[in-house]
């Protein structure tokens, strides 16, 4: 049975579960097993019309099944395929922010943390207007 | 893929730097030849944050010459967690100055460049030209876009890093023969279909992991040593402890680097990836109430029903003791709330919550209100006691 890799942004459409097992012979047919297991998830993988959002790259094994037959590709049994998102974080702030859930765990019992936690909210609010001003 | 030839003649090394580099010098792959060509090297970080903090640090450790550092930020303490190149005395201070001073101590041999500035369509190219080799430490799509326009219009590699909570992906993008970033993805997500607010965060040690993988793949560009990750997407996992590679292709109809081109200079970065004209907070155009007017009509006993539509682990970092309904989940469980009460929702920062308010409206219910700065807002305003995230 081929087996659909899920990448961890994508995981909180499918209960948590890093991947899914699906009945299928193709590519195509593989994704469609899959947000009929996972209804959730098919709007990040598909636009309203019912194609492949262009940013979501699907591999099956190693290999782009755009260089395929694309989502005729056939399956074989053992097949891996992997959604590949797009992921942007690496320096000071991911986008929107959030990237501070687990530091602020720590912080709360850091005493200094509140006041100095202002300046910086207050520099990286200026970061992220910057940013989007231009 | 060789990309410096030959030493520089002026990358002469002194007998101190023959001593301090003697465990290069010992090994035939990077040799006094080697160590050479990493002392002629010019390599540009973009970033001096979670990715640039170990690149920078073992660029200048490994003996590269010459250091381009491209940032504007200031430190911060939700920064010490993952970019160690800062301690907690340089909160405040500019990133490029406290990456410089952490740098020299390192390598005094080094010469460091740092640009505070953000990078954009205007300065990369001039930027780039100065550089042998990019190394892309950015945090968003735009700058992404842009670091790889810029390398492909300039003739530079690219090495690429990035991460998202437990993941990471690696690759070196836009040698001469290996594909650029945009034969992977042609098209950024639109904004908010990437989970964001919610879904962020970030492992601490990852971008440590990602980081130190992109500074192999530098050194080993400049020593022309080994395969390099071009052609290859290198994807880590931390929790799976998993890593895994893709074969990726020069996409020859890439509007960038394929046979017919369509860009051929730097564009509007923001506007491809679509995020012009999101200035405006998510929100302002649904019914809202302030954190002032919310605590007058508490105090006064006013019947306010609190729903909380963040994450429950957000949940368990602070709250206003309200009624926890993930956005995500609000579709199905709507049917838990009464219309014909008056309903504040609220998130950390008002985004989610107005997603929320405008869903609820649809559905029917009248009397609900986004609570303008979410959390965040209240923490500020109302109850400093309430950490802010």
């Amino acid at each position: 049975m081929p087996q659909i890799h899920i990448p961890s942004p994508l995981r909180q459409y499918t209960g948590k579960k890093s991947s899914v097992n699906v009945l299928a012979v193709s590519v195509g047919e593989a994704l469609k097993n899959l947000v009929e297991q996972h209804p959730d998830l098919k709007r990040h993988l598909y636009t309203e019309e019912g194609k492949l959002r262009s940013f979501v790259n699907v591999y099956v094994n190693d290999e782009d099944m755009r260089y395929l037959d694309k989502e005729a590709t056939a399956l074989n049994d053992g097949d891996t395929i992997s959604i590949v998102p797009s992921i942007a974080g690496g320096s000071f702030e991911l986008r929107a922010s959030g990237s501070e859930l687990i530091q602020s765990l720590v912080a709360r019992s850091w005493k200094l943390a509140p006041k100095k936690n202002h300046h910086a909210d207050h520099d990286r609010r200026q970061t992220r207007s910057r940013f989007k001003q231009r | 893929m060789p990309i410096m030839t030959d030493a520089k003649p002026e990358a002469v090394l002194s007998n101190d730097e023959i001593l301090r580099y003697s465990r290069h010098l010992i090994m035939p792959e990077v040799g006094m030849t080697g160590q050479q060509k990493l002392k002629a090297a010019k390599v540009l970080c973009i970033g001096a944050g979670g990715l640039g903090s170990p690149l920078a640090l073992y660029l200048t450790a490994a003996g590269v010459g010459w250091l381009g550092i491209v940032d504007f930020d200031v430190v911060d303490y939700t920064n010490l967690q993952r970019q160690i190149i800062h301690t907690t005395d340089d909160v405040g201070r500019r990133k490029l100055d406290s990456a410089a001073e952490k740098l020299k101590a390192i390598n005094p041999f080094l010469n460091l460049h740092t640009f505070e500035t953000k990078l954009t369509s205007a300065n990369a190219l001039d930027l780039f030209r100065e550089f042998d080799i990019i190394a892309d430490g950015t945090d968003n799509f735009p700058t992404r876009y842009l670091v790889n326009d810029a390398c492909v219009l300039t003739g530079k590699p690219n090495v690429y890093g990035s991460i998202f909570r437990f993941e990471g992906q690696a690759s070196v993008f836009a040698t001469e023969e290996g594909p650029c970033y945009r034969c992977l993805y042609p098209e950024p997500p639109p904004p908010g279909l990437v989970p964001s607010c919610a879904e962020g965060g970030v492992l601490g040690v990852l971008p440590g992991l990602i980081g130190v993988i992109q500074a192999t793949e530098t050194i080993k560009l400049i020593l022309g040593q080994g395969e390099s990750l071009a052609g290859r997407l290198l994807l880590v996992d931390a929790l799976g402890m998993k890593f895994r590679e893709l074969k990726l292709r020069k996409n020859p109809d890439c509007p960038v680097c394929g046979k017919h081109r369509t860009i051929t200079a730097l564009i509007d970065y923001e506007e491809f990836c679509g995020i012009r004209g999101q200035e405006a907070p998510a929100g302002n155009d649904v019914p809202a109430i302030s954190v002032e007017e919310l605590k007058k009509k508490l105090d006064a006993k006013v019947d306010v029903f609190i729903l909380d539509v963040r994450e429950p682990h957000e949940y368990q970092i602070c709250n206003l003791r309200g009624y926890l309904i993930p956005v995500g989940d609000l579709p199905k469980r709507v049917n838990e709330l009464d219309s014909s009460r008056e309903i504040v929702a609220h998130c950390k920062m008002g985004g989610r919550s107005a997603k929320a308010v405008n869903f609820l409206r649809r559905a029917g219910f009248t009397k609900v209100y986004n609570l303008t700065g979410g959390i965040t807002a209240w923490a500020e305003k109302i109850d400093p006691t309430v950490p802010k995230y």
